[in-house]
């Protein structure tokens, strides 16, 4: 199935570009994680209208993605991936809130419409760093970082395992769709009876899969928890790159750049 | 432990579904012996490496490695003297570099960074794979995941080898590079397989396995050479005796 072998390049190319040495990955995972997680927290204690005001923190991902070596276009490709869930969270705002809240053209706009685009900002903002931030360090490391962050091992562990076995089902499920596609002729559409026999097959493979997966870490005195192959120390780069990062976002919370640089522009003309 | 006896005494066991798997397995492995334990599919052969590790529990009967009982307590140093190697190497293989799979195992042996890096350098030279330290496990070639899963087993330091069908899905070049490699180790060897010809060049002593017994318990010549025993057990002389 070209669409689940598609998800399956498109994970490991994640884990390969999380392989490479950048400027990022030098980082100690913990200042990474710890800005985007405030980076997110800004994000989300904007009020609801909010749009302009939150435009200058687009800066922030790209900044981080460039800092990665991480491909914008990859982000964006994942963001797109996100917006169906976005869009059903807003898609009812407009009619809730029909009160205007601002002339745009002349035109009065609904308060609805304007919390509906900054929900759709605010998940471009937040899934683009939250993807920024894996692909730039791989779950693995990700996880290492969480771990010495105090975040419960079972935590980690399981988000290790998830990301282990996702790799695992969608391999099953590929090879399954191929054997039943070269049986199918030409017809690309699958019966719904199929369906459910692929389904129930997937589940009982996959279960058994993943103990053979179990057994083997077993084997090697596996105890519950993933060894971290190396703390990282915390350097004071990694404190320059957070202060300055929180600051940033310190900036953006407290005045409206958006607004000022347009005045300035405003100014600038007249 | 000083003695790697690896001993099954009646063993028994029958899966939830209500499948027997073993019914009455019973032997003493010595120490240094390469033993395989060939047998049909379904015969109970992987079913048996799980409990020589205490990954499987038997259902009656008992497993001794060394002058002890395989239990709960005893566990951990039982899975770090039996190094288990599976048949799919994609099973084994499941950290994102080959550095840190083969050191996953001291990981969780809580080892200080120091020493894991140089057992793990050591596994990898052992079994030709230190080129690839830095590669993920998924971009690798079947003899290369192999030669890795060896190596992961390897750095625990075991005493004892237990291994399932190493040399399936192997080109002839990296199947004899397994074998080479194997064939090097001092350790006790538990080889379960179909390449017989791999038997006779690894092995001194063979137990066929049966729906779930062990039929004969012999030398590789004594066995192959029991045309009846092997037809009846659904197996066949090796390739290098046919040829003959």
């Amino acid at each position: 199935m070209s669409g689940i072998e598609a998800l399956l390049r498109e994970v490991r190319l994640l884990d390969a570009l999380a392989s490479r040495s950048t400027w990022l990955s030098r980082l100690d995972p913990r200042a990474t994680i710890l800005v985007t997680v405030a980076f997110i927290a800004i994000v989300v204690s904007f009020q609801r209208y909010a749009i302009a005001a939150l435009l200058p923190l687009a800066i922030f991902p790209v900044v981080l993605a460039r800092l990665g070596d991480v491909p914008l276009h990859r982000v964006g490709i994942k963001v797109l991936m996100a917006m169906p869930f976005a869009l059903m969270i807003g898609l009812f705002n407009p009619l809730f809130d029909p009160v205007p809240r601002m002339e745009l053209l002349r035109q009065p706009i609904a308060g609805g419409w304007l919390s509906f685009i900054s929900i759709l900002v605010r998940v471009a903002l937040t899934v683009g760093s939250a993807v920024v931030l894996v692909a730039s360090m791989g779950i693995y490391r990700f996880c290492a970082g969480l771990d010495q962050l105090g975040v419960p091992t079972v935590l980690t562990t399981q988000l290790l395992f998830l990301h282990r076995y996702t790799l695992v089902l969608a391999g099953e499920l590929g090879r399954m769709n191929l054997a039943r596609e070269l049986r199918s002729g030409l017809a690309n559409a699958v019966p719904l009876a199929v369906y459910g026999s692929l389904l129930g097959h997937l589940l009982l493979r996959t279960l058994e899969r993943a103990q053979r997966i179990h057994r083997a870490m077993l084997s090697r005195g596996f105890e519950g928890h993933m060894p971290i192959r190396e703390a990282q120390r915390w350097r004071s780069i990694d404190t320059v790159f957070l202060v300055l990062c929180l600051s940033g976002f310190i900036v953006v919370r407290t005045t409206d750049l958006a607004t000022l640089l347009g005045q300035l522009m405003l100014d600038v003309a007249s | 432990m000083s003695h790697h006896l690896v001993e099954a005494r009646d063993l028994y066991y029958v899966y939830p579904d209500g499948q027997a798997a073993l019914r009455g397995v019973s032997f003493l492995i010595h120490h240094g012996e390469s033993v395989a334990i060939i047998g049909s599919n379904g015969a109970g052969k992987s079913t048996l490496l799980l409990h020589l590790n205490g990954v499987l529990r038997p259902t009656s009967g008992q497993v001794r490695i060394g002058d002890f009982p395989i239990t709960s307590e005893n566990l951990a140093d039982i899975r770090r003297t039996v190094g288990m190697i599976f048949q799919d190497p994609d099973d084994q293989l499941f950290m994102p570099t080959v550095f840190d799979d083969v050191a996953f195992g001291l990981g969780q042996l809580g080892l200080a960074a120091v020493d894991i890096e140089a057992r793990v350098v050591h596994a990898l030279e052992t079994v030709g794979a230190s080129h690839l330290r830095q590669r993920p496990p998924y971009r690798l070639s079947g003899g290369e995941k192999r030669a890795v899963a060896i190596a992961g087993v390897l750095a625990m330091l075991p005493s004892i080898l237990v291994m399932d069908e190493p040399s399936s899905g192997l080109d002839p070049a990296a199947r004899r590079r397994v074998i080479t490699l194997l064939a090097g180790f001092d350790h006790t060897k538990i080889i379960a397989t179909h390449d017989l010809d791999m038997v006779l060049d690894l092995c001194s002593r063979v137990l066929v396995m049966n729906e779930g017994v062990i039929k004969a318990d012999g030398t590789p010549a004594e066995i192959f050479a029991e045309a009846d025993l092997l037809q009846r057990c659904n197996l066949e002389p090796p390739l290098s005796y046919q040829r003959r």
